[in-house]
Order: structure tokens, then C-alpha cells, then sequence
């Protein structure tokens, strides 16, 4: 490895950290979101300093070359934020959901769009 | 829009009328407003689910007794609202007008008519009673269905039909069916060519999958408070 790849490696994942720490300290990221960030983060750094590790890790799962372990495990990183992002997503949809449901509901109930007639009896349409 | 409201309040002298504007372009919400109608007017399209829950949701706070839904594109004819009450008095919770159960001349055919029978004899059996038309419109809601509803109606494609039926069983409600006339409707077109049917078949078939699969803990509480 020649030493430009390595301060190539390393410089990245500090920049990533700094990136993610600057946006949790500005509050632009909940600590929630930033878990999987920082981990990534993290990992990148101990292996862009360490690089025998990668070496290492990838014999102890049979990976022949060990860049792929890199791929493989970037992939399925990037996977769970995927899912995590959906999930809190449709989390979201069902809180806007009920907002709206209350907001239609207040509005009847005390806007002018709501013409009441009495309810004589006991169901309705 | 408003010739449905006049008809209800006219089949059906002392109801109040509630409609659900899933936030339409035209002129639902002033129609219906003219028409004497209690509007609720969503802020964005939420679609059949929650406009559904909304109105469950509405009833629920205002100690409605019992809710029946009808279509406005003016499919269910009002005169068989009193035959639907007469099921819940009778015990059940939900009651189910249904499109092939001997009365009129509704068909379907191909992919959309197996789907059909598929969900029927499935929920029939997840509802202990014989269902053969599970994705009717027309139905009335005693006060336990109501709360059930009011939290729990499912929001996606088919959820309002299939998955509510599998949430009002599972939660122990008591489901009738009753046979009615299905009229064309005054507005909008059907969809019944090919490939829709077998889409609508496959997302029906996931749709119950799902519902079947959730764990009765995600909407238990409704039943019970």
C-alpha cells in the first residue's frame, strides 16, 4: 500500500466523522439517525489506520481478497439506514395521518365549513 | 355529490348525514354543505382508510350509536340502511351488504371474480360466518366496531375492506352478512379490465397476507377501550 492510499483512507473517514459530530452538534441530526453514521465512520478510521485488520477480519470469514469485506460490509451498512429511513418514514405517515384526521374533525367542529343539522336520532351516515 | 346526500336524508328522514372531502378538487364539500351535510374536509388526500377512520373518528367523539357507509358515487342505495340496522340489533357488531348474496345483478369475471371468491373463503373462515362479498362498501358499525375503527382502520390499498374485516374478527366482533341491490354508479368508471384484475387479485391476496400476519397486540387496545 502506497503511503498516499493510506492518508487517502484515513483522511476520509476524519472527514466523515467531522461531517456527522458537526451536525449532531448543530442539532441537524438526531443521535437515532447518527448511530449508524458514526459507526461507519468509526470502523473506517480503525481500519484506515490499522490496515492489518482488514487482513485479518477477512481471513477469519474466508474472504479471499479483502477489499471485498470493505464492499460487504459498506452494502449492508447502507442497507439498514435504507430500511431504518423507511421505517421511520412510514411512522411519520401514520402521525401526519391522525393530524390530519384531528385537523378535519376541530374544523367541522368549529369552522364554517360544517352546517349541522341536529341529530334526531342515533346513527348516522 | 349532492343528489346522494338529498337522497339519504330523504330515504332515511332523521339521520345525520357526514361526508369525508379526502381533500377532492371539485365541488364534494359545498355540495354537500347545501345539501345539509356535515363536512370534514381533509387538508391533503389521505385515501379510502383514512378518510374512513376519520369518520369512524368523528363518530366516536360525538357518541354516534352507529355508522353506516355509503359510497358517493351513488353504488348503495339508501333503502338498504334499515335492513343493515336491523342486522346489528340483531347482534352483530358489523354488518355487510353484500353485492352476490341472491339479490340483484352485480357480476364480475376472470381474475377479479377469483380474487373475490379467494378473500371470501378465506375471510369466512377468519370471520366464523359466510362472507361473499368482502370488499362491500356497504356497511353499518355497531358502537364496538366504531371504537375498534376509530384507532385501528387500516390506512393502505384494501385495507379498508379486507384488513378491517381481519382486525374486526380478530378482536372478537360479531360480522353478519346481508344480501343488497348494488346500483351503476352515477359517477367515475370502473376498473375491470385484465391486467387491473389480477393486480387487484395480487394485491388482495398480500393485503390479507399481511393482515393475517400482524400481531393482534398492534390494534388490541381498540377493541377493549
Amino acid at each position: 500500500m502506497s503511503i498516499e492510499s493510506y492518508v487517502l483512507g484515513i483522511a476520509s473517514a476524519v472527514l466523515i466523522l467531522i461531517v456527522v459530530i458537526e451536525l449532531l452538534r448543530r442539532r441537524h441530526l438526531r443521535e437515532r439517525h447518527a448511530v449508524w453514521w458514526l459507526l461507519a465512520g468509526t470502523l473506517a478510521l480503525v481500519v484506515g489506520i490499522f490496515p492489518q485488520i482488514l487482513d485479518w477480519a477477512a481471513g477469519l470469514v474466508g474472504i479471499a481478497v479483502p477489499t471485498n469485506l470493505v464492499f460487504f460490509v459498506s452494502i449492508a451498512l447502507l442497507f439498514f439506514v435504507c430500511l431504518q429511513h423507511s421505517s421511520e418514514l412510514t411512522r411519520l405517515e401514520s402521525k401526519t395521518r391522525v393530524l390530519a384526521e384531528r385537523i378535519a374533525i376541530l374544523e367541522a367542529e368549529h369552522g364554517a365549513t360544517s352546517n349541522n343539522r341536529p341529530a334526531e336520532n342515533d346513527f348516522m351516515e | 355529490m349532492g343528489a346522494v346526500v338529498d337522497e339519504v336524508f330523504a330515504k332515511l328522514p332523521g339521520v345525520s348525514c357526514l361526508v369525508v372531502d379526502d381533500c377532492s378538487s371539485d365541488r364534494t364539500a359545498a355540495e354537500a354543505i347545501a345539501a345539509g351535510a356535515t363536512v370534514l374536509r381533509l387538508p391533503f388526500n389521505l385515501g379510502v382508510g383514512g378518510a374512513m377512520r376519520a369518520g369512524f373518528r368523528w363518530a366516536l367523539e360525538h357518541n354516534y350509536e352507529c355508522v353506516v357507509q355509503v359510497d358517493a358515487d351513488g353504488q348503495h342505495d339508501p333503502a338498504s340502511v334499515p335492513l343493515l340496522l336491523e342486522t346489528l340489533s340483531g347482534g352483530a357488531d358489523l354488518a355487510i351488504g353484500a353485492r352476490f348474496a341472491g339479490e340483484g345483478s352485480y357480476t364480475v369475471s376472470g381474475p377479479r371474480k377469483w380474487a373475490m371468491k379467494f378473500l371470501a373463503a378465506v375471510l369466512s373462515s377468519t370471520t366464523r360466518t359466510t362472507l361473499t362479498d368482502t370488499t362491500s362498501g356497504n356497511r353499518a358499525s355497531a358502537p364496538r366496531a366504531i371504537a375498534l375503527f376509530a384507532n385501528h382502520y387500516p390506512a393502505e390499498y384494501l385495507g379498508d375492506t379486507i384488513e378491517s374485516l381481519v382486525i374486526a374478527a380478530r378482536s372478537g366482533l360479531v360480522i353478519r352478512q346481508v344480501p343488497v341491490v348494488m346500483r351503476p354508479r352515477a359517477g367515475g368508471v370502473p376498473s375491470q379490465n385484465f391486467v387491473r384484475s389480477t393486480v387487484y387479485l395480487a394485491r388482495g391476496v398480500l393485503a390479507l397476507m399481511f393482515a393475517l400476519m400482524r400481531p393482534k397486540s398492534s390494534y388490541g387496545a381498540g377493541a377493549r377501550s
